[in-house]
């Protein structure tokens, strides 16, 4: 296994990405995007569905190399990522769904994750008998084990229902708490960014560009609700002054 | 209940044989008892292991030679589109060419020797098992190879954890065809061009009208393949498919 480094710095600058629509002509995804994750630190890019956060993704973990600019990731670019589908070998237990995205983690490590995902007795069970919700702990853990200098999620807690997806934002937050990792949380629910991240990235409908890079006060600490209103009020500011001097 | 009904059906069929060999004759049609008696003779005088045994060999390595060309090209051709172009026109042609065109031609070129026989036997079976798998490759799921891509999997870990598990149910379907296949052409081969095997025998009794002794060689191997499809295959089905959760 590659040395547990520094977690890595993000650097994405994006000039242009577009398809070529089934008409013939082009369809612009994303316009001039730019934006920096600095080293252990939690981004959160939210944006209004359809605006191309996945294809962003995409570009960010190498899926799509078809577009104009640059994504650099600093160290060995170890990547995990969580789908918004959990994508789990079907045909390997939970153990070995981790262990071959992981194979250098050791025992202790695994074990400590499995403990903090309640996935324990469920090591040997098979993704088929998994709920909706273990499987998707077990796509974290797996995304965790690598030891990445990146942790992708995309939309981690969509389609759970609102006890279960708190439950696991309390999990990934006291997990990226306990070891920083540079993080890009991609997500549609504002109160999920504000309460996760160090810095939120809003992002303009199709074709997507940075709106606003709000850095949130106290990240990952209970907040009142004046707090949050009060972050909100700036997220929206900041949105306006930047539809201003467009 | 399943025990029942599998004993009935055979019951069955042996008592349609004896009331046939009644009617037929003992020359046209011998009795259940008569080419029981012939095998345990041929058992005695070892002919029986031998031939079954050198036929199994061919039938071994022709079918390991076919499956795993018919792997390789059907992945090939399933995930690369310029390989299924160029490859797509050969497999139309030795679909098409009957099998004893391609044995023919094998001993005419290569004369009658041991490798003729196997490559002609390969040969009948590789377009199968190569269109079999290609139908699988296309068919893998891309949202699990995106998944290996971003955790940068090995590419024998891929192999071996990502494509050959969602390829079993193709390789299960081309082992079952192929097989019961590639006895019937490796019998038509050692009967055209082989000195021993049970195609060899079968070729020999038929000169001598010798019915009992055709039953008894084609029953003993059928229980061999029978043997092998119950204590191989099906085991091994059960065992890559261990983790699809029980239907009822």
């Amino acid at each position: 296994m590659s040395p547990a480094g520094a977690p890595g710095r993000l650097d994405v600058r994006i000039r242009e990405k577009s398809f070529r629509s089934a008409a013939g002509g082009r369809l612009h995804v994303l316009g001039d995007l730019s934006f920096t994750i600095g080293s252990g630190e939690v981004a959160a890019l939210v944006g209004p569905s359809g605006c191309g956060k996945t294809t962003l993704l995409r570009i960010i973990v190498g899926l799509d190399r078809d577009f104009e600019g640059s994504v650099e990731l600093s160290a060995h670019g170890r990547l995990g990522i969580v789908f918004q589908e959990p994508r789990l070998l079907p045909w390997r237990s939970v153990e070995e769904n981790v262990r071959l995205a992981a194979p250098g983690a050791d025992d202790a490590a695994l074990e400590a994750l499995f403990g903090t995902l309640g996935l324990m007795e469920h090591r040997r069970h098979y993704p088929g008998e998994l709920s909706l919700g273990l499987a998707r702990r077990v796509a974290l853990a797996r995304a965790f084990a690598v030891d990445p200098e990146l942790l992708v999620l995309d939309e981690p807690f969509v389609s759970l229902d609102a006890a279960l997806a708190a439950r696991l934002r309390t999990e990934l937050a006291e997990l990226v708490t306990r070891r920083p990792m540079t993080t890009l949380l991609v997500t549609h629910d504002v109160a999920e960014a504000i309460g996760l991240a160090d810095r939120v990235f809003v992002l303009s409908a199709s074709p997507a560009r940075v709106l606003a890079n709000v850095p949130i006060p106290n990240p990952r600490s209970p907040q009142s609700a004046d707090q949050i209103a009060a972050i909100n009020a700036d997220i929206a500011r900041r949105i306006t002054a930047a539809r201003m001097s467009a | 209940m399943n025990a029942v009904a599998r004993l009935a059906s055979i019951a069955l069929l042996l008592a349609v044989w004896f009331a046939g060999a009644h009617l037929a004759g003992a020359r046209l049609l011998p009795g259940p008892q008569a080419v029981g008696l012939a095998i345990i003779q041929e058992a005695r005088s070892g002919a029986l292991a031998f031939n079954l045994g050198v036929t199994l060999l061919r039938v071994a390595a022709a079918f390991a030679i076919a499956m795993a060309l018919g792997t390789v090209l059907g992945l090939a051709m399933g995930r690369l589109p310029l390989a299924d172009r160029l490859g797509d026109p050969w497999l139309v042609v030795l679909l098409n060419l009957p099998a004893l065109v391609i044995i023919v031609l094998a001993y005419v070129w290569a004369g009658l020797t041991e490798t003729a026989a196997i490559a002609a036997v390969a040969l009948n079976k590789l377009p199968i098992a190569t269109v079999t798998v290609r139908e699988g490759a296309r068919a893998l799921d891309r949202s699990l190879d995106e998944m290996a891509t971003v955790f940068r999997l090995s590419r024998w870990v891929r192999l071996r954890h990502v494509v050959l598990p969602q390829l079993a149910p193709y390789l299960a379907a081309a082992t079952r065809a192929g097989l019961s296949l590639v006895w019937k052409i490796v019998l038509i081969v050692e009967l055209l061009g082989r000195p021993n095997g049970v195609g060899f025998e079968i070729g020999v009794a038929f000169q001598l009208f010798d019915v009992t002794r055709i039953l008894a060689y084609a029953l003993a191997f059928v229980a061999v393949m029978l043997a092998i499809e119950t204590f191989l295959v099906q085991p091994f089905e059960r065992h890559v498919s261990r983790w699809r959760p029980r239907t009822a």
